[in-house]
Parts: C-alpha cells; sequence; structure tokens
C-alpha cells in the first residue's frame, strides 16, 4: 500500500466561508451552439438566480480571448466559481480548470453545462426545445455550482517504470522509446520471441524493403 | 528487434502473459506469469544440436504449418531472445529411458527438464497495450475453399511462401504439386467489410498487403498472370497510390467484384466464379493458387486485458482510446496508453508512430517523481458512522477500513479511493460525503429540474466514462433524439443514491433513467454491480408502493454506443409519453403518504 507523501486535509480546504458568486458564461461555439440555442437568452434568463453575480453569452470561451474575458471578470467582479455551457466537460474541462487555477481559484470550482453534444448538435430541428434543454441545463449547473468546494489533489510518488503488454513492433518501438529517454521498461510478450506479425513478413509496403 | 533485447533498460519475459495488475497510475502492481523454456536463456547459444538430436516432428507455427520444427527448436533464425524453446506437451517426456536426447546432445548442458513457471511481480508507473492483431480465421466461413483445397493460402501463408527465410526459400510453390504456379489469384476483404461474413470494418492494411505480393511476383515473376479480385482498393497513405498504378502497369489484373463460389478441378486447380461489377457479367477464371487477403482481428487476449485495467473495446472489439481525435493513444484510465493494431488495424508505419506517442505520452508522466491523485474521493463523518462495515463491502477498491465487531468507524485510504461514489451511495447513515458530487448538490439539480412543467421532462443519470460519452458521440454523430432528457453527470451509476430516485419520483419525475457502463467495462472494476442491485431493490419497493416499476430505467450504454445512447432516449420519451397526469400525482401522493 503506498501512502500519499503529502495528504493536505481536504476538508480544512472547504473552509472557504465566503458566498458564491457565480460567473456564467453561454458559450456560442462560432455557431455550433448559436445556431440551434438562443445563447444570450439563456445567459440573461439566469443572471437573476441567486449566486449569479454575472451571466453572459461569449463567443469562443475556449479561445485565448474567451478566457481572458473570464479571467477578467473574475477579478473585477470578484467571482468565486465559474459556471461554463459550452461543449462536453470530457473536451475543456481541463482547460477551464488551467483557466481558473490561472485566475487564483481552486480548479474544482468549475461548473460545465453540455449544450453542444446535448443540446444543440441533437435537437438541431427544434430550437426552442433545444434552447429549453440548454436552460435547464445551466440552471441546473448553477445549483450545482452553488456548493462546489476547493478540492486538493494528494501528490503519490510515482514508479518510473513502464510496462510494455506485447512485444510486437509497436511494443517495441515503444519500449525503445522509453529506454532511450532512461526509464526502465518491462517488456510481456506470450510468445517464446519478441517481433509480432512483422518478423513473419517478407517484403513491406511502402517501401518493399525486408521487414526484419 | 535485436536493440530491444540488448538494451540495458528493457527486461523482455518471453512466453510470459500478465495475470493481474492492482493499483492505479504512478503504482501499478503488476503479475507476470512466465512459463517454462525448459532451455536456460542466457546460456544457450542456439546451436542447434538439440533439435538435430529429436525424434519429434511437428507443424512449425512461424511458417503457418508449412514446414516442420522439432519439439525443441528455435522460434525462427532472428528470434529474441535466440534462446531454443522446448514444448512440453510435444516432448517424449522428461523420462530419460523414453528419450532424453537433447540432454545428451547439448554440450553446454542448458536443458533443464525441471524448470518450472514462475510467477514475477514487478511494479510500474504507466503500462503501454501492444498486444497487436490476429489474422482473420477464414476456417469459419468457408465459402472460398480454404479448408477443402490445399491451393487457397492466407496472406499470411503466402508471405511465407514468398520469404527467402521461409519453408521453401522463397521460392513460390503450389502446395499441391510443388511446382511453380502459371496463374495466381487474390481475393480481398476477406473478413472484413461485411459483418455477415465476418467483421464491418475495413481492415485497412489488406489491400496495400496485395499490391505489394503483386508486385513481389511481377519482380521474380514477370510472366505470371496475376488477378485481384476486389470491391475498391484503398490505396490512401503516402506513396501507396503509387505502388498501386505499379502493379497495373506491369499488367497486374484488377477485377472488380469479389468470387461467388470457387471450385477445384482434377487437376487442382481452382475454378473461381466472379460477377464482374464493371460489365455486369459472370466470369469464370481458371487459376493454380488463390490468395485469401484476411482481415485483421483483435488479439484474442484483449478481453482479458480489458477486465484487468478496467479499458473499454469499441463495437469493433479493438481497445477504446479516451479521445478519437485528441487522445488517440490514451486510454480512459490514467498511465495507461496503446499502442499499435491493439488499437485498430493499421500498418507497421502507423504502429511506430502511435508506439513513439504513447512512449512519450507514459514519458510525460514518469518524468516527475510524483503524481497528482484523484481529488474526487470520499470522506467519512465518524461521528455519523455506526461501523455497519457497507461501504467497505462495496467500495471496489478496497480502499475503506471498517471493523463492525470493534464499533471502529470507517476511514477511507485516500490514495486507493478513486472515487466512483458508490460507498456514499449505500450508506444507510448518510455519514459519507461524495467530494465534488454531494447529496446536496445532485438532490439541488433534481430539484431544479424538476420544478417545473415535471411531467414533459426525462430525469437521466450518466455515468462519466460511458453513458455519458456515448451522449457525446451522439452528439458528435449529430444524431437527433427527443429534446427532453436532461442529464445528470456522476462519475459512476454507482454513485446513483436511492434517495434521487424518491425525489425525483415525488417531484413528479413521469421517468428515471440510470445509465452507466455495460457489466464487465465499469470504470471502477465492478461499481455498476450495486447498481444493478440497487435498482432491482428501488423497482421491488416501487411495486410494493403501487408504483410502475418500469418508470425507472437502468441502461447501460459505452462510450461508443452512440446510436444506442439516441435509441435509449426515443424509448425513454416513449415511455414517458405511456405515464398519464393522473399517475404522476398519484405517485407523488404516494410518496408524500409514506414520509
Ligand atoms: C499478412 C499481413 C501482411 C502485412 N504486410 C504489411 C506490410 O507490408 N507493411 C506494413 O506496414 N504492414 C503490414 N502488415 C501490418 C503489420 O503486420 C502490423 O501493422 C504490425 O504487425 C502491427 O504491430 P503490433 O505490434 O501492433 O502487433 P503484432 O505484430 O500483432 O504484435 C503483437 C505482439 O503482442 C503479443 N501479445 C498479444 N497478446 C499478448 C498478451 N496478452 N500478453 C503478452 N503478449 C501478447 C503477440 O504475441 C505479438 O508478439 C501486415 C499484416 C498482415 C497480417
Ligand atoms: S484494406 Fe482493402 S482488402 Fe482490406 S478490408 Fe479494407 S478494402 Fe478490404
Amino acid at each position: 500500500m503506498t501512502t500519499p507523501i503529502s495528504t493536505i486535509s481536504q476538508s480544512a480546504a472547504y473552509q472557504t466561508g465566503s458566498d458564491p458568486r457565480i460567473g456564467v458564461y453561454v458559450c456560442h461555439c462560432g455557431l455550433n451552439i448559436a445556431q440551434t440555442v438562443d445563447c444570450d437568452g439563456v445567459a440573461a434568463a439566469v443572471s437573476g438566480l441567486s449566486g449569479v453575480a454575472i451571466a453572459k453569452g461569449i463567443g469562443y470561451a475556449c479561445s485565448e480571448p474567451g478566457q481572458r474575458e473570464i479571467r477578467d471578470d473574475i477579478e473585477k467582479h470578484n467571482l468565486n466559481r465559474i459556471v461554463v455551457g459550452s461543449c462536453s466537460p470530457r473536451l475543456h474541462e481541463p482547460t477551464f480548470r488551467q483557466m481558473l487555477i490561472a485566475a487564483g481559484l481552486n480548479p474544482y470550482l468549475l461548473e460545465m453545462a453540455n449544450l453542444r453534444e446535448q443540446c444543440s448538435w441533437v435537437h438541431m430541428k427544434d430550437p426552442a426545445a433545444a434552447t429549453a434543454k440548454a436552460l435547464d441545463l445551466v440552471q441546473m449547473a448553477v445549483a450545482r455550482a452553488r456548493d462546489l468546494a476547493p478540492l486538493v489533489e494528494p501528490k503519490l510518488p510515482m514508479t518510473q517504470r513502464a510496462l510494455v503488454i506485447g512485444g510486437g513492433v509497436a511494443g517495441i518501438q515503444a519500449a525503445l522509446d522509453m529506454a532511450d529517454n532512461g526509464y526502465e521498461v518491462v517488456m510481456v510478450e506470450k510468445q517464446a520471441s519478441i517481433g509480432g506479425v512483422m518478423a513473419q513478413l517478407d517484403k513491406t509496403f511502402p517501401t518493399m524493403d525486408c521487414s526484419i | 528487434m535485436t536493440d530491444a533485447g540488448r538494451h540495458p533498460r528493457i527486461t523482455i519475459h518471453t512466453l510470459s502473459e500478465v495475470v493481474g495488475i492492482k493499483g492505479y497510475v504512478g503504482n501499478f502492481d503488476v503479475q507476470i506469469v512466465k512459463k517454462a523454456r525448459y532451455v536456460d536463456e542466457k546460456e544457450c547459444t542456439a546451436c542447434g544440436d538439440c533439435a538435430k538430436a529429436c525424434p519429434v516432428v511437428r507443424p512449425d507455427e512461424f511458417n503457418m504449418g508449412l514446414s516442420s520444427r522439432r519439439a525443441i527448436y528455435s522460434p525462427f533464425p532472428q528470434a529474441v531472445p535466440s534462446a531454443y524453446v522446448l514444448n512440453p506437451s510435444e516432448c517424449l517426456g522428461n523420462n530419460p529411458v523414453v528419450c532424453s536426447k537433447c540432454l545428451e546432445a547439448c554440450e553446454k548442458k542448458c536443458i533443464d527438464f525441471h524448470m518450472s513457471d514462475q510467477t514475477l511481480s514487478v511494479r510500474v508507473g504507466t503500462v503501454v497495450v501492444a498486444t497487436g492483431l490476429m489474422p482473420h480465421d477464414p476456417r469459419v466461413l468457408d465459402e472460398y475453399g480454404y479448408t477443402r483445397f490445399e491451393n487457397v493460402l492466407t496472406s499470411l501463408e503466402f508471405e511465407r511462401l514468398v520469404n527467402a527465410g521461409g519453408p521453401t526459400q522463397g521460392h513460390l510453390l503450389r502446395p499441391t504439386d510443388r511446382k511453380r504456379p502459371k496463374s495466381i489469384g487474390f481475393i480481398q476483404c476477406v473478413g472484413s467489410r461485411s459483418a455477415r461474413r465476418g467483421k464491418a470494418y475495413c481492415s485497412n492494411i489488406c489491400c496495400m498487403n496485395t499490391v505489394k505480393s503483386t508486385l513481389v511476383l511481377k519482380e521474380h515473376y514477370p510472366d505470371m498472370a496475376v488477378k485481384v479480385f476486389y470491391i475498391d482498393i484503398r490505396a490512401f497513405g503516402k506513396g501507396f497510390e503509387d505502388l498501386y498504378t505499379r502493379s497495373r502497369r506491369q499488367g497486374v489484373h484488377y477485377v472488380r467484384g469479389l468470387p461467388g463460389h470457387v471450385e477445384e478441378m482434377a487437376d487442382g486447380r481452382l475454378r473461381v466464379a466472379v460477377e464482374n461489377n464493371t460489365g455486369g457479367t459472370l466470369d469464370y477464371y481458371d487459376l493454380d493458387m488463390l490468395v485469401l487477403a484476411t482481415g485483421v482481428e483483435p488479439a484474442p487476449s484483449t478481453h482479458k486485458l480489458q477486465e484487468m485495467l478496467g479499458l473499454q473495446l469499441t463495437s469493433d472489439g479493438f481497445f477504446l482510446e479516451a479521445h478519437p481525435k485528441l487522445q488517440p493513444v490514451d486510454a480512459a484510465t490514467r498511465g495507461v496508453f496503446y499502442a499499435g493494431c491493439a488499437e485498430s488495424p493499421k500498418d507497421i508505419k502507423e504502429s511506430v508512430t502511435q508506439a513513439s506517442a504513447a512512449a512519450v505520452r507514459a514519458i510525460r508522466l514518469m518524468q516527475a517523481d510524483q503524481i497528482a491523485a484523484e481529488a474526487i474521493t470520499s470522506e467519512i463523518d465518524q461521528a455519523l458512522c455506526k461501523a455497519c462495515g457497507k461501504c467497505a463491502e462495496v467500495c471496489p477498491y478496497n480502499a475503506i477500513t471498517v471493523d463492525p465487531k470493534k464499533k471502529m468507524p470507517a476511514q477511507v485510504a485516500k490514495a486507493a479511493c478513486s472515487g466512483c461514489g458508490t460507498c456514499a451511495a449505500e450508506c444507510p447513515f448518510g455519514a459519507i460525503t461524495m467530494n465534488h458530487y454531494t447529496d446536496q448538490q445532485i438532490g439541488n439539480q433534481v430539484g431544479t429540474l424538476l420544478a417545473d412543467r415535471s411531467a414533459e421532462k426525462i430525469l437521466a443519470f450518466a455515468c462519466n466514462w460511458c453513458s455519458y460519452a456515448g451522449a457525446d458521440y451522439a452528439g458528435v454523430s449529430r444524431l437527433q433524439y427527443p429534446p427532453n432528457v436532461r442529464l445528470i453527470r456522476t462519475m459512476c451509476s454507482g454513485r446513483v443514491d436511492e434517495k434521487f430516485i424518491w425525489q425525483g419520483f415525488a417531484m413528479g419525475a413521469p421517468v428515471i433513467l440510470v445509465s452507466g457502463c455495460h457489466i464487465g467495462d465499469c470504470h471502477y472494476i465492478n461499481a455498476n454491480q450495486w447498481t444493478v442491485k440497487r435498482i432491482e431493490k428501488v423497482r421491488k419497493k416501487m411495486e410494493k408502493r403501487g408504483i410502475r416499476s418500469e418508470r425507472l430505467q437502468l441502461e447501460w450504454i459505452s462510450a461508443a454506443e452512440g446510436v444506442r445512447f439516441a435509441e435509449v432516449m426515443t424509448r425513454m420519451e416513449q415511455l414517458r409519453r405511456s405515464v398519464s397526469e393522473q399517475e404522476i400525482a398519484d405517485t407523488i401522493a404516494i410518496l408524500a403518504k409514506d414520509k
């Protein structure tokens, strides 16, 4: 059992004390979202919700100017939680978390609503319904954001050794690249020799030279 | 190959398989079983004296059974390690009375019949999965007569026949009469591009492999008649079109259309019937030999590794990457990477490119001596904990210790907790807080959603790794589905507490969906099995209370199943329409009373 080198008590991190001041950004994603969803309308509709300090539409939230605008707002309006309605968090959550760090906020004070993959792209023929759904999703995100708390990632030791499963041309190349960079590699091969399919080939395309 | 064999920092375990992996990025504890070679790998000089003495003759797998080897043998001349290997099930036995001829022949005394399988443990920080491919087996659907006609070969058998190091020293010979064929045909897409006759996907390499083979033939035997039967030739890579053009210029006859029928004639020649797609005619070709351009399938061990490492597969059966465009070599499990055909069929150049990418992605993590671990973990309120032990029972990571006998309250080992939230959902006393996905947060999401016009809405819980990703895939594919579903993301379906479901119904939800990874694919080992149990339990309670249990649905949707996601949403909408205003009102009343 590995023990973390330094585990900062997470309950300590809860003591933010401050009331939520949420910034809500509804991204147009060019026309990807704005073509179907009334982004500015959604922003206006949530601007009065409890805890929301500022809410607005934004061209491309993930772009450098977009991020700068949000960072500036954080400073100007003393925001302490951010809701971005845009694409899937599986795409840009890391981007926006970085942005929060750059603005001096804990990265876990972010919440995203998925207005592209879950609204504009899948309800293209029904803008009204897509907008209603977008509004619900952003409202739900705000509801969730009010209770967001800062979190700290514990640090664990990294074993500087890699396992490569399979000793075909791919496994061999990966192993050599890592080993040449100074890392230890353990390669596990089912057969009696490494080489994989390539060892069985004669000439190979596109160069038409020998394989081994 | 030899570079890897010689490298001071690479340890190669052959005849080995990974049988267990525990832990997480930075600290995977790996168990490897290394089968006995019966030959000392370091001492053996590959002189071959043992094989000369061995009386057992067996087909040589490396040459696809087109030649023979002994029970003690070298895998192939350039093998790494070069040491010989003894197959214990073929060997006449380690009984000196019976045989042990090799033992006597080996001057260096490298052979040891008493060698046994070894189990090794090693701790690693990262894992590269490069388990490669398995060629399609044409015996399953014998439409081209592979099992019946000796002169029908697979492309890999053909490779061995034209290889200077192969069974015929590179002279192409027809198996039936060992004469050089005057005509030869290649059949494309065998096992590919047809769900009915193999796999639905294109295997990527077989077109170019055939083009290559035709050029090899034309170089050695310019007057050989070479035909290729195909659907369309996929020569999309750099330099590929050049090779294809060269092949055509050299007189290779490309016939558009796949043979419907192959029969053997008295002289061993093969008659191929092809519906010519260009001319619309039924043509017959008599050929000395046929080569099946067999497709590429995932390695047989794929499923075992998938379960061991908690990985995901595409519907094709290859490993699924974290993101098809932006993280093409990362697995969704941190610290695990893919290289080569394990991820999808590809040629050598692409395999090597991907392998280098995987190496760099792994180095990116390994270059620091520390790594940030999961911040989204659970926390136990010691004052509320009654030490019942439920949380420890459900935790897939054994991250919770509790002693019900001594009434010692539960404790979470943060480093081992991966944040599925199953413990928080199962704790009967509300003693567990799941950070970032607290009861209050999820309760507020449900409350906000159902605050108005609840009868029109579908409340759906989706796990981050599979179902939510499946929704993304539906989005990227622009699949259109009913617009009234609203997803609440949790890391795992195991987080969905029964109280969120009751809250939903009490607030007028017509239907509720809980969705997660397929059983066996759970990103948190097997946390979703607790989802199944919980949903079954809630449905039983619903029936008891007179609430129609179909209104609560559980579905497994993988990250690759965008189509399935859209279908499930359509089905949920149909279900929602079956729930009347009255039924919703009754449910609200029942739940209000029970409270
Ligand atoms: C007939 C044919 C002809 C081809 N011709 C060409 C060509 O001319 N040019 C070209 O660029 N490409 C060609 N290819 C494609 C080429 O072979 C592949 O791109 C390449 O072999 C992929 O390398 P790999 O390392 O991913 O997989 P593999 O070569 O399949 O290697 C995988 C290795 O992993 C091992 N393994 C599998 N499972 C496990 C496990 N659980 N534990 C331990 N070890 C395991 C296997 O034993 C094997 O050694 C051809 C392929 C075929 C079938
Ligand atoms: S590469 Fe060519 S032969 Fe192979 S499956 Fe694709 S189209 Fe068919």
